[in-house]
């Protein structure tokens, strides 16, 4: 660090106006002003966390952003990643970031990855950067930064969320606790209702993302309490904030006393994602839609059964029998076993468990419909929303 | 005492986020729990009857894994809550 404060050793003066109200509080100050511009800090994703982080981390005056992010910006995104607005739809994610941020502070560099975090560079990537905040979606990733901050010796800022509620704690610092120390492991694919069928409040990401930004800004100025040895529960619904203590496991195997992670592992396998099995599982008992759409057309008798929610059932219908996926083995005396049956959800992922269980409960005729209702409205009928 | 459920597990507690137990510990305290919603078992068991590694189970604030485990003594106005963990962010 020390190369770097001499080169950047003041503010001009528009800097010194637009952080004013930092630099006239003693916990900031010139001090606290130079630190944020001398610290580099690596934002994994430019979503629904990201977007608040990077856009405070920012207009704070953090000197070096990066930012990991390979997607494109879509209509469902709009809603809770403010850092996209809708004439980016269909733009990366990165250059749209990029932009709006520049627009915010063109004091700041902005480093782009285009690229998925792995296995295979996120040492490098790290290294470059002082703090790490995590505002990924998926559980191999969760792992590998957490394994990659702590093999760096980087702090990760974490930040996670699932409907209404948020969790945030700072993991990986020398004297904390890891991610592994609270979730040693991750859960079973399949166990956890995915992303998209989750959902998730908009306004959620954008209150656990500052928490986020708060406390890598706080790492960097070295001052008040980080969450370090804490995780802070958010649930947005009952607007409760809950603490929890963790501990530093000696037997962490990424961060105990006797690690038994020494580098980066396969992060798909420990989390059970074997290949390409991890999108839409595809069998002989798949149905395309447009071969649905063929045999409705010509008369086939076919029971079409949608697995969602009432509530999504609202949104669209193809005029299926609603049984929620939840509620299909009390309710599975509904159904008439010598028919042919057609499941149904939003993208796949429910009625594929759903036609597993009525084979396994004697169902013959059962087909799942590949890429739900979703797949339907793309390239059968336009009128259906897609959501 | 009182349990208080996470968002993912309460559609199979009837949609509720908080339930009154009457236990003297921990183990006991889920035992009840599991018998009036026998579909929560699956998601904090194993099929060896093993807590699950991605929950956790926090007596007030403190991991019960840092206590006596199961066997922590409960009372009147504890609370017991189940964290799971979430991937949630980008999405």
């Amino acid at each position: 660090m020390a190369g770097i404060a001499e080169k950047v050793a003041s503010l001009s003066n528009e800097e010194i106006l637009r952080y004013s109200r930092h630099l006239i509080m003693p916990e900031v100050g010139m001090e606290g002003q130079l630190k944020l511009k001398q610290a580099r800090v690596l934002c994994i994703g430019a979503g629904g966390l990201g977007s608040p982080l990077a856009l405070y981390l920012g207009a704070a005056g953090v000197g070096t952003l990066g930012i990991v992010d390979y997607d494109v910006v879509d209509f469902t995104n709009l809603q809770r990643q403010v850092i996209h607005g809708t004439s980016d739809v269909g733009r990366k994610k990165l250059d749209s970031a990029a932009e709006t941020l520049r627009e915010i502070n063109p004091n700041i560099e902005i480093r782009k990855f285009e690229t998925r975090l792995t296995s295979a560079n996120a040492l490098e990537l790290l290294r470059e950067f002082d703090i790490i905040a995590d505002g990924t979606d998926n559980f191999p990733t969760r792992y590998l930064v957490n394994d990659a901050c702590v093999l760096t010796g980087k702090p990760n800022v974490y930040g996670s969320i699932f409907r209404f509620e948020g969790q945030a704690s700072v993991f990986a610092t020398q004297q904390g606790p890891c991610y592994r120390c609270l979730y040693p492991e991750p859960p079973p694919p399949g166990l956890v209702p995915s992303c998209a069928e989750g959902g998730v409040l908009g306004i959620l990401p954008g209150l656990v993302g500052v928490i986020q930004a708060t406390e890598t800004i706080k790492l960097i100025l070295g001052s008040g309490e980080p969450l370090i040895g804490r995780l802070l529960l958010v649930d947005a619904l009952s607007m409760r904030f809950r603490e929890l203590k963790l501990r530093k496991n000696r037997d962490c195997p990424a961060c105990g006393t006797h690690p038994t992670v020494t580098e980066l592992i396969d992060y798909n396998q420990f989390c059970g994602i074997r290949g390409d099995e991890a999108a839409a599982p595809k069998s002989m008992t798949d149905i395309s839609v447009e071969e649905l759409k063929k045999r409705l057309d010509r008369g086939d008798d076919i029971f079409v059964l949608d697995v969602r929610e009432p509530h999504e059932y609202q949104i669209c219908n193809l005029g299926g029998y609603l049984i929620p996926l939840n509620d299909l083995p009390k309710r599975v005396s509904e159904l008439d076993s010598s028919r042919e049956i057609v499941v149904h959800c939003k993208m796949g992922g429910r009625s594929a468990k759903a036609a597993d269980f009525l084979r396994q409960s004697g169902f013959t005729k059962v087909h799942n419909l590949t890429g739900g209702i979703n797949a339907w409205a793309e390239r059968i009928d336009p009128k259906i929303p897609r959501y | 005492m009182k349990i208080l459920l996470p968002t993912p597990l309460r559609q199979y507690a009837g949609k509720q986020s908080t339930i009154d137990v009457e236990a003297s510990t921990v183990g006991e305290a889920l035992k009840v729990l599991m018998s009036s919603y026998p579909d929560l078992r699956k998601h904090l068991y194993s099929d060896e009857g093993k807590l699950r590694a991605f929950v956790n189970l926090y007596l007030n604030d403190e991991d019960i894994r840092y206590l006596q485990a199961d066997q922590t003594a409960v009372k009147e106005g504890d609370t017991l809550s189940i964290v799971p963990s979430i991937a949630g962010g980008s999405f």
